[in-house]
């Protein structure tokens, strides 16, 4: 492989990843509210058929993309009303979500199998996009991708930076406290759970009007999206840049996945495409692994020089999800 | 600074009512709070005390009667709307956001911008830390801060946002005697500079120590009101309605050894523990005395096989049970009762009953429900719970929680593990808490304890181990020890005149 060809396939990893970046912030900002929108998976489905089917109808790639946050905010309407309304169980409620979306996706999505659409045209950057290297991995690419980097650290600056980012994180940890400080706890939260959804919603379009162009059904290749998502939110200890990394990380695997075949012959094909799930699974513990009792006790034994340097790496890693997620408020 | 703007608010409640189902909470109430001084509410555990301020400070809505301010008559609605008023609460559990940083915590509430003027915000804090000479770092992690920090972050932020009423409800629990002289100092300055100090408890020293006035709550009713100096029989009368004598605590200690700890070290984040050698006999208690934080916890833990030390033996009835877990720990007798109470030490949702089932023996696949409640009712009536097999636990008052969590440990025990066996509960519960755990040490159990009540740690211990930041005195003999020294001692004073680490056996 040349060096030409590999820089083009990590610029495609970018691309790629794309998806699963607005997926794993959308997702990341419910969750900070305090609502797990487990549907999420479904969700990607329904709007990727969605926003496929409403570009090729009205001809416009923007309808496709506005589909796409319509149904993503609709979708998670009903979690908020479930959960924050009717008090119901969130898994519940998202789980069955998430199969009546992705049922829903195949069916509607019938008539526009195959179908020839839109396509997101690429975007260079002037400037930017000359520089040897950076230039095309970086900014050789489509407005989504381009998009994709900047919401990672919008995101980022909202939850931790700014005065309704705290109040953000408050409901989601503790709403009692974030009550008695003025906070509207429900409507907060229907709000980031709709708003969270919405950007969830992009994700299904990017996918049909650029990544893999067009509505194949169950062939499309994108179930199992939206868990990989919900995955990455968790071990990424709903923090945006975290998250991102795992999404990055992920892509790479799936990418170094398809590269290594050629020279793999004996390893079957779906051995390497698979590969990056469990591959991502096992990192992502790897990363959390300090959470648990029994490697506490273990590292016990250990020497001091090796225990302490075990102690700060894990302590370092450690997220705590928000302490109130998934479980619905009542004010007295 | 609004701080030094001189302001007071005078309170007047008017014959307040409040019921729930059928408890009468608060039963007409009135009550005028001048400005500029500390009142204190007081009353035994469910007395209506804490119903009353959650009144005042839009929590909840009173039934009937009326809140006055400045003579104005107000209608709270919430929380938020309370320190509109200038009415601002300090809840018992602290009421704020512990992975969050000191500032954010600060920030969270207050109304303004996009983004908050974090170098103004941040200026602001250091000035009011220092007039109260606070060490308050505004970068640390509110979960790294001791109960008392915690207090001390809440109390700037209300003054920050304009309160001119601060209430307490039972500031006092969970925090160290030192903590607790910072506190009353500070709520000493509040109402020097004019602003009204509202201070519930059910401890009748802490009232004393500090308020200018009190009133007395009992069973939802106002039943008296006394100003200072305070007399304290008439108090005790007025709380309970008959008086009450601390009893003298009898030694059961017996030359076995139940447990034993070999040159232990153990190591946490934020502590280490060398080389401790300790003998505890049969029958005896052993008080765990010192700063919250200070290394208790680790150590208890050690004893209960949840932590594993770094170095040295745990020996539980001559049996070595080093780096063994919990549950052998358990099956050889050991018993252990964390601080928090639901978070730990329950399971919210389900009922009175259904904990004593799962605390019980296994006994076939079903349940014989009949069988439980019976148990569960002669519990109840033996430990003095107020609440139904039936009940959930989270529906309980603290106390009765904590006297639920006490009949839940397994009979018999050879060594049973308290993490603040009495804290929230008023002294008639305190008395008769020590009566049951004492009958324990009569069955041959040796009991280490923690408290951050030095009184407690000297009435009711045979000996006592001092903790000051992972450092741990030999065993002190608590006949031999006063409250003075037992305080030096904890504010890390007088260590070189003791021994640490290796400890005799008395």
């Amino acid at each position: 492989m040349t060096n030409e060809a590999i820089l083009l396939g990590l610029a495609g990893v970018l691309t790629t990843a794309a998806p699963l970046i607005f997926a794993v912030v959308g997702e990341t900002i419910s969750e900070r509210g305090g609502v797990i929108n487990l549907s999420i998976n479904g969700t990607v489905l329904l709007t990727a058929m969605g926003g496929f089917a409403v570009s090729v109808s009205t001809g416009s790639l923007l309808w496709g993309f506005v589909a796409g946050m319509v149904i993503g905010a609709l979708v998670a309407l009903i979690v908020a009303f479930g959960s924050v309304t009717l008090k119901q169980n969130q898994v519940a409620i998202g789980f069955v979500l998430a199969l009546v979306c992705r049922d829903l996706a195949y069916f509607i999505g019938n008539p526009y199998m195959g179908l020839e659409g839109l396509r997101l045209p690429s975007l260079d950057i002037p400037l930017l996009g000359d520089i040897p290297i950076i230039g095309t991995l970086f900014f050789n690419h489509d407005l989504m991708t381009y998009l994709s980097y900047l919401i990672i650290p919008a995101a980022w600056v909202w939850i931790f930076r700014t005065r309704p980012g705290l109040v953000l994180q408050g409901i989601g940890e503790k709403p009692a406290a974030a009550f008695v400080r003025g906070s509207n706890v429900r409507r907060l939260r229907y709000l980031y759970t709709v708003l969270g959804g919405a950007i969830i919603g992009l994700s299904g379009p990017i996918y049909s009007l650029s990544v893999k162009a067009g509505w194949k059904g169950t062939i499309s290749g994108l179930d199992g999206l939206g868990w990989i998502a919900l995955a990455i939110t968790i071990f990424g200890g709903w923090n945006p840049i975290r998250a991102a990394l795992g999404v990055y990380l992920f892509a790479f695997l799936q990418w170094l996945g398809l590269v290594l075949q050629p020279s793999l012959p004996g390893v079957p094909s779906q051995v390497l495409q698979v590969a990056p799930f469990p591959l991502m699974i096992m990192t992502l513990l790897l990363v959390n692994i300090g959470n648990t009792e029994w490697v506490t006790r273990t590292l016990a034994v250990l020497p001091a020089p090796l225990r302490r340097f075990f102690n700060r790496l894990l302590r370092a890693m450690r997220a705590s999800p928000p302490a109130a997620l998934g479980t619905p408020f009542e004010s007295e | 600074m609004h701080l030094l703007f001189i302001k007071q608010m005078n309170i007047n409640l008017n014959q307040i009512c409040k019921h729930f189902g059928k408890l009468q909470a608060n039963d007409h109430i009135s009550l005028l709070i001048p400005g500029g001084t500390i009142q204190g509410i007081l009353g035994e555990n469910g007395a209506g005390k804490s119903t009353l301020m959650k009144i005042l400070s839009g929590f909840i809505q009173a039934d009937e009667g009326e809140v006055i301010l400045d003579g104005v008559q107000v209608r709270i609605h919430s929380p938020a709307d309370a320190i509109q008023h200038g009415v601002g609460m300090l809840h018992q559990d602290p009421l704020d956001f512990p992975p969050m940083r000191v500032i954010d915590n600060f920030v969270l509430g207050q109304s303004g911008g996009l983004f908050p003027d974090w170098k103004s915000v941040v200026d602001e804090f250091k000035q009011l830390s220092e007039q109260f000479d606070f060490k308050l770092r505004h970068d640390a992690y509110v979960d790294m801060l001791t109960v008392g920090e915690r207090q001390q972050l809440e109390i700037l932020r209300l003054l920050w946002l304009g309160a001119q009423v601060i209430i307490l409800d039972e500031p006092t629990t969970g925090i160290s005697a030192l903590q607790k002289q910072k506190l009353f100092e500070t709520l000493k300055i509040l109402a020097g500079r004019g602003k009204t100090v509202i201070f519930v408890s059910h401890k009748l020293e802490d009232v004393e120590n500090l308020c200018d006035r009190v009133v007395v709550l009992r069973q939802g009713k106002l039943v008296g009101e006394q100003l200072k100096p305070f007399n304290t029989k008439n108090l005790v009368n007025m709380m309970f309605g008959k008086s009450i004598a601390l009893e003298e605590s009898k030694s059961h200690s017996t030359d076995r050894i139940a447990f034993e700890l070999r040159d232990l070290s153990l190591e946490e984040e934020r502590i280490q523990i060398q080389n401790i050698d300790l003998k505890i006999q049969a029958g005896e208690v052993i008080g765990l005395a010192g700063m919250e934080g200070s290394g208790q916890r680790p150590f208890m833990q050690a004893c209960a096989g949840f932590l594993r030390p770094v170095h040295g033996r745990i020996l539980v009835n001559g049996r070595d049970m080093t780096g063994m877990n919990y549950p052998a720990f358990k099956r050889q007798g050991v018993g252990y009762m964390p601080a928090s109470r639901l978070e730990e030490g329950m399971i919210p949702g389900l009922t009175l009953s259904e904990h004593f089932i799962l605390a019980g023996q296994q006994e076939g696949l079903f349940i014989d429900h009949d069988q439980w409640q019976e148990v569960t009712r002669e519990k109840i009536r033996d430990y003095n719970i107020r609440g139904k097999p039936e009940s959930p636990v989270e529906s309980l008052s603290g106390g009765n929680q904590q006297r639920a969590l006490l009949a839940l440990l397994q009979q018999p025990l050879k060594l049973v593990l308290l993490e603040h066996p009495t804290r929230g509960l008023d002294i008639e519960s305190v008395i008769y808490t020590w009566g049951k755990l004492k009958e324990r040490c009569c069955d041959g159990a040796a009991i280490i304890y923690t408290s951050s009540d030095l009184e407690e740690i000297l009435l009711y211990s045979d000996r006592i181990l001092v903790f000051f930041s992972g450092k741990v005195s030999a065993p002190l003999s608590a006949r031999g020890t006063s409250v003075a020294q037992l305080g030096n001692l904890i504010g890390g004073k007088d260590w070189a005149r003791i021994k640490t680490g290796v400890g005799v056996t008395a």
